[in-house]
């Protein structure tokens, strides 16, 4: 990839990090930090392609725990999470 | 364009908006699933992405036992343990990005300079994410050597020196192409990962959300670096938004604390220059049948829980409670100070448990005034955030905290086991103020109490 798009993707993902998180309320920043931790859980997708192309014990072994880590951050992310907005309800009913 | 690459653009989009619903209490539950549809597209298309030549049953077998295991613990983990399981998921994912940098780093194929420096500066950050999440975990989860801060003589050279030293290693690797050797290699990870620890043992249980919200940051920003490595933009994407929202989160929980991030990771919490202000007045008791009769006559109660509430299992007892106060027409909030909980938003987390509808449920900046015109203050397993010496000791370790002002009430009832000082060992002068009453015993107890003499009423 051209090195200088990288740069521009680089900032523009970094802004919207940014303005996403920005107003959030402080209830909420303990289900978001976790929201947040799951979606770098697309770890996962690179610790696959890693195991994919890899050859040889001590390749396929790091590889390996690569994507053992990489699934426990991504299930776990979005359990703990789920499972903590599920219970935000609202006195008026519906959530 | 390809399959697998749309359908990485799309989880990206999703992770994005995902994200940003979850922003708002109204939509957080749709913002998780999304981003969970995200993941399960992206995962799912990688097992026909064109780099993946193999070791197909390898994968199906990781994934298996990393999900299966994480999938098992966080249905299981109580909510009031919540923050250390979020540092041990954060940490694996650091720990995930470390191993791609490493799997790639082993292969010894050449590489360009700057791709050759993310992938080992991801491994740097990622080492110590995982290492330093894990010691996180340990301290959250009690476990008995590592609880509390562990301080010795000359930590700060000996830390700074072991970065430093990690950090030259790093770039000798990144800037020797193919030459550097297989023992150089395992040296830097094992350096890094026991940096990652030797950074976080100082830090004190109190300080850790914001230890936690700051790996969660750097596991992003590692994941974002594998991602250019591989050349995966979901990866790059998802990774850098995380690590720059990681970022301000981590800015809200420090000022929330009103501790600055480089006190929390390099100076001594509780080094105080002078003498604590005396305290005058004697703590006075109350029992539960006046407490009772105080809140059921109440205009306005406002309730400030603290961690001992959950601690003692009392928040489904106080939503009962709260829930025949209204029956009666009294008007009835729940103020949460930032740091209520292990980390800022934990409280909310526990009260919803218990059922306790979010839009009765105020911070602190929303609710602060409204102590004036409150009849009943009634503070329950909290201590450190209503003691009033965080506005008038300058010498007060806790001095400068934003606190919920409960002393401007009319009538202060404080749930309270014993006498003993909060969290951080700092003697309470609410307790020992005219309108403050002691109402002692366990939590839980203390609420079955109080709902039984208002019943009676």
């Amino acid at each position: 990839m051209d090195g200088f798009i990288a740069v521009y993707i680089f900032m523009l993902a970094a802004f919207t990090g940014y303005e996403v998180i920005s107003k959030v309320p402080v209830i909420l920043h303990t289900p978001l930090m976790s929201g947040s931790n799951f979606v770098h859980g697309i770890v996962l997708v690179g610790a696959m392609v890693a195991l994919g192309q890899a050859q040889g014990f001590m390749e396929q072994l790091v590889g390996f725990i690569a994507v053992v880590l990489g699934a426990g951050n991504a299930v776990g992310g979005y359990v703990v999470t789920e499972r903590m907005l599920e219970m935000f309800k609202s006195s008026k009913g519906g959530k | 364009m390809s399959l697998v690459e749309i359908s990485y653009f799309a989880a990206a989009v999703l992770f994005i908006l995902g994200l940003k619903q979850m922003a708002s209490p109204v939509t957080a539950r749709r913002g998780i699933v999304w981003a969970g549809v995200g993941m399960v597209l992206a995962t799912v298309i990688t097992f026909v992405h064109p780099q993946v030549h193999g070791n197909y049953l390898l994968m199906l077998l990781a994934i298996g036992i990393g999900g299966g295991i994480a999938w098992k613990t966080g249905k299981e983990v109580a909510m009031t343990d919540m923050p250390q399981m979020i540092a041990l998921y954060n940490g694996m994912g650091g720990g995930a990005a470390a191993a791609i940098a490493a799997v790639e780093l082993i292969k010894q194929e050449p590489m360009s300079d700057s791709v050759q420096m993310l992938a080992i500066f991801g491994a740097l950050i990622g080492s110590i994410a995982f290492s330093g999440s894990l010691i996180a975990f340990a301290k959250l989860q009690g476990i008995k050597q590592l609880r509390g801060a562990i301080r010795f003589k000359n930590q700060q050279r000996i830390n700074a020196g072991l970065f430093v030293v990690t950090a030259w290693m790093a770039l000798g690797i990144a800037t020797s192409g193919t030459d550097y050797g297989m023992f150089t290699l395992f040296l830097f990870f094992a350096l890094a990962l026991a940096f990652g620890v030797m950074m976080t043992l100082p830090i004190g249980g109190a300080d850790m959300p914001v230890v936690i919200s700051l790996y969660n940051a750097f596991t992003g920003l590692a994941v974002g670096f594998e991602g250019f490595v591989l050349e995966n933009p979901a990866m790059m994407i998802a990774g850098i938004v995380v690590g720059s929202a990681g970022t301000l989160l981590t800015q809200l929980m420090a000022k929330a604390m009103n501790r600055p991030i480089t006190n929390v990771l390099f100076s001594n919490f509780g080094e105080t220059t002078g003498e604590a202000q005396e305290v005058t007045g004697a703590m006075k008791a109350v029992e539960a049948p006046d407490a009772a009769i105080m809140m059921a006559f109440a205009e306005k109660v406002i309730i400030i829980p603290g961690y001992g509430m959950a601690v003692a299992q009392a928040q489904h007892k106080v939503w009962e409670l709260v829930k025949l106060l209204q029956d009666r027409g009294v008007t009835v909030k729940f103020a949460i100070h930032p740091v209520a909980g292990r980390m800022p938003g934990h409280m909310n987390v526990l009260l919803a448990e218990a059922g306790v509808p979010y839009d009765i449920i105020y911070d602190l900046d929303e609710i602060n005034e409204e102590f004036n015109t409150a009849d009943v203050a009634l503070v329950i397993g909290a201590n450190d955030v209503v003691n009033p010496v965080a506005r008038t000791d300058p010498n007060s370790p806790i001095y400068g905290m934003p606190i919920l002002n409960a002393d401007h009430a009319k009538n202060v009832i404080v749930v309270k086991r014993g006498q003993g000082a909060g969290f951080s060992g700092v003697e309470n002068h609410l307790f020992f103020a005219d309108n403050c009453r002691m109402l002692y015993g366990d939590g839980q107890a203390v609420a079955s109490e109080l709902i039984a003499n208002i019943k009676e009423i």
